[in-house]
């Protein structure tokens, strides 16, 4: 039998992973949701921006505050230059079309990563404490960074919900040809929110930098359950994406302290298969038609 | 104000208008009449820029607009209510309206456009906080046209206000149209539904197989023995 407390503090530890796991989510679903292309190398942005928090803190020594700035810019910066660059050539193409080209950039990042940095791992070292709570471990860094991606997705809630270029980007999902009848270049719609995106895997990337190292295959390790939380919760709805991020975070993390990490993953793969059977059109597929 | 000369358009290698040339003088009410497939609704798209015209002319308040973006006509002063009403579903009233003034000249006036158009669709601001998409057919057409007022346009294109909609709730939309136009807006309006929209317009043009076929006065053409028994139904 498990003490309980390992359960508890792996509950725990499952939440915060769920938090950074539901912002990467959010801000792929979000450019899904608008341009109906899924970014197959979002998460290689995220390690582009992971290794400039690493130069910037551990080469550079700015601060870390100063150098996560310069990674959420980097990020959405990469967001409009990926959207200029790859994706508005072949916005009309066919689906099959778009999903290869992204995944053309996907490779090309990860083997330019490798070309330019090695196959190494690199860790941004901080002295972050392990904060005691009733017998609990728990990693500072892990706190943190769970605060901070709820404050960003508060944040990105407010701003759909609140601004009129955040409604027009939701509206612009409902209807594209009727944002433009509002007087909404389509194209300024996508290049903002190819900007948002892209800040949020920015903002991910710092937060995933205080407590992984990064190397040129990073997207592969965090690539796959950021697809499948944005499919479980279903493609394009935010909420679902958010619910699927925390369900697949605990699966992992509990059934990793009963079992194995690698169990962890295999439960919550074999879940996700079995779910998609029986709500093929995620989690929320019915509440957001 | 508006003037289309001699505009030729289609999608790929159909044709759906031919040297179609028609005006519309401010503070007129103007139709659009004809049989399904004769080329009404692509016709207000090339006005409203969704579409770009194969040849010809479009002239607005003395500018040419010929094949500007959608985006941009609706900057001039012209507003498309397009076919089917195309709401934001999942949107609240409230939030279509205000998408309806996105643009940055709109935006200035939200709140005043907005106090204009629940006085003319009170039953907009008693549903503001209610998705647009859990409205009646009558509703749902009440606020595409709202939101399209909410870009303080000139000229309204309306795209078959009343269809979906049961009789006494087109005879009501029309009414609405009626004062919509009172408060001095330009209206051009495609309409199967002959027999309403002659009693609600100056002028019209009859439309058939993608040409003008006939255009007059709204009584003389509603007289016309074949308008009559083809479309009016006397």
């Amino acid at each position: 039998m498990i003490d309980p407390i390992f359960l508890a503090e792996a509950a725990i530890n499952g939440l915060l992973l769920g938090g950074v796991l539901a912002l990467l989510a959010l801000g792929l679903n979000l450019i899904f949701g608008v341009l109906d292309i899924v970014w197959i190398a979002y998460v290689d942005l995220v390690m582009l921006c992971m290794y400039l928090v690493y130069f910037l803190v551990m080469v550079y020594a700015w601060p870390v505050w100063l150098a996560g700035l310069a990674g959420l810019a980097l990020g959405a910066g990469l967001g409009v230059g990926v959207h200029w660059l790859i994706i508005t050539p072949i916005l009309n193409s066919p689906p099959i079309n778009q999903l290869l080209a992204t995944g053309g950039l996907l490779f090309f990042l990860q083997s330019f990563a490798t070309f330019l940095w090695t196959t190494d791992h690199r860790s941004v070292r901080l002295a972050l404490p392990i904060v005691e709570v009733g017998g609990m471990f728990l990693s500072f860094a892990r706190l943190v960074a769970f605060t901070l991606a709820i404050l960003a997705m508060v944040g990105l809630y407010l701003f759909l919900t609140r601004t009129f270029i955040g409604t027009a980007i939701r509206a612009v999902s409902q209807d594209r040809g009727a944002m433009a009848l509002m007087g909404a270049s389509p194209q300024r719609v996508y290049t903002v929110t190819s900007a948002v995106g892209g800040a949020m895997a920015g903002l991910a990337a710092v937060l995933l930098s205080i407590q992984y190292s990064v190397h040129p295959h990073f997207g592969a390790a965090f690539g796959p359950i950021t697809f499948m939380i944005c499919v479980l919760g279903g493609l394009g709805n935010m909420v679902g994406a958010f619910i699927a991020a925390f369900i697949l975070s605990e699966i992992i993390s509990v059934g990793g302290v009963i079992w194995s990490t690698e169990m962890g993953y295999v439960i919550a793969f074999a879940l996700f298969i079995v779910l998609m059977f029986i709500r093929p059109g995620g989690l929320l597929a019915r509440r957001e038609r | 104000m508006l003037t289309l000369r001699d505009v030729t358009a289609g999608y790929g290698h159909f044709t759906a208008l031919w040297q179609v040339s028609l005006q519309v003088t401010r503070g007129e009410a103007v139709a659009v009449v004809g049989p399904n497939g004769a080329g009404k609704t692509t016709l207000l798209r090339v006005i409203s820029g969704v579409i770009a015209p194969r040849t010809g002319d479009l002239v607005f308040e003395g500018q040419t607009l010929t094949g500007r973006p959608a985006h941009d006509i609706v900057a001039h002063g012209i507003a498309h209510v397009p076919e089917g009403r195309r709401l934001f579903p999942a949107l609240t009233v409230l939030d279509n309206l205000k998408m309806g003034a996105f643009l940055p000249a709109a935006r200035r006036h939200y709140a005043e456009s907005l106090e204009r158009v629940f006085a003319l669709f009170p039953v907009l601001h008693e549903r503001r906080q209610q998705r647009a998409g859990s409205l009646s057919g009558g509703e749902q057409q009440m606020l595409a046209i709202g939101r399209a007022l909410m870009s303080r346009p000139r000229l309204i294109l309306l795209d078959e206000p009343s269809m979906g909609l049961a009789p006494v709730m087109v005879l009501r939309l029309f009414d609405l149209i009626r004062r919509v136009r009172e408060e001095g807006y330009t209206i051009l309006v495609v309409e199967q539904n002959v027999r309403q929209v002659l009693k609600l317009v100056d002028r019209a043009y009859l439309l058939e197989v993608g040409r003008i076929r006939m255009e007059g006065r709204a009584d003389e053409l509603g007289e016309q023995d074949f308008v009559r028994q083809a479309y009016v139904g006397l």
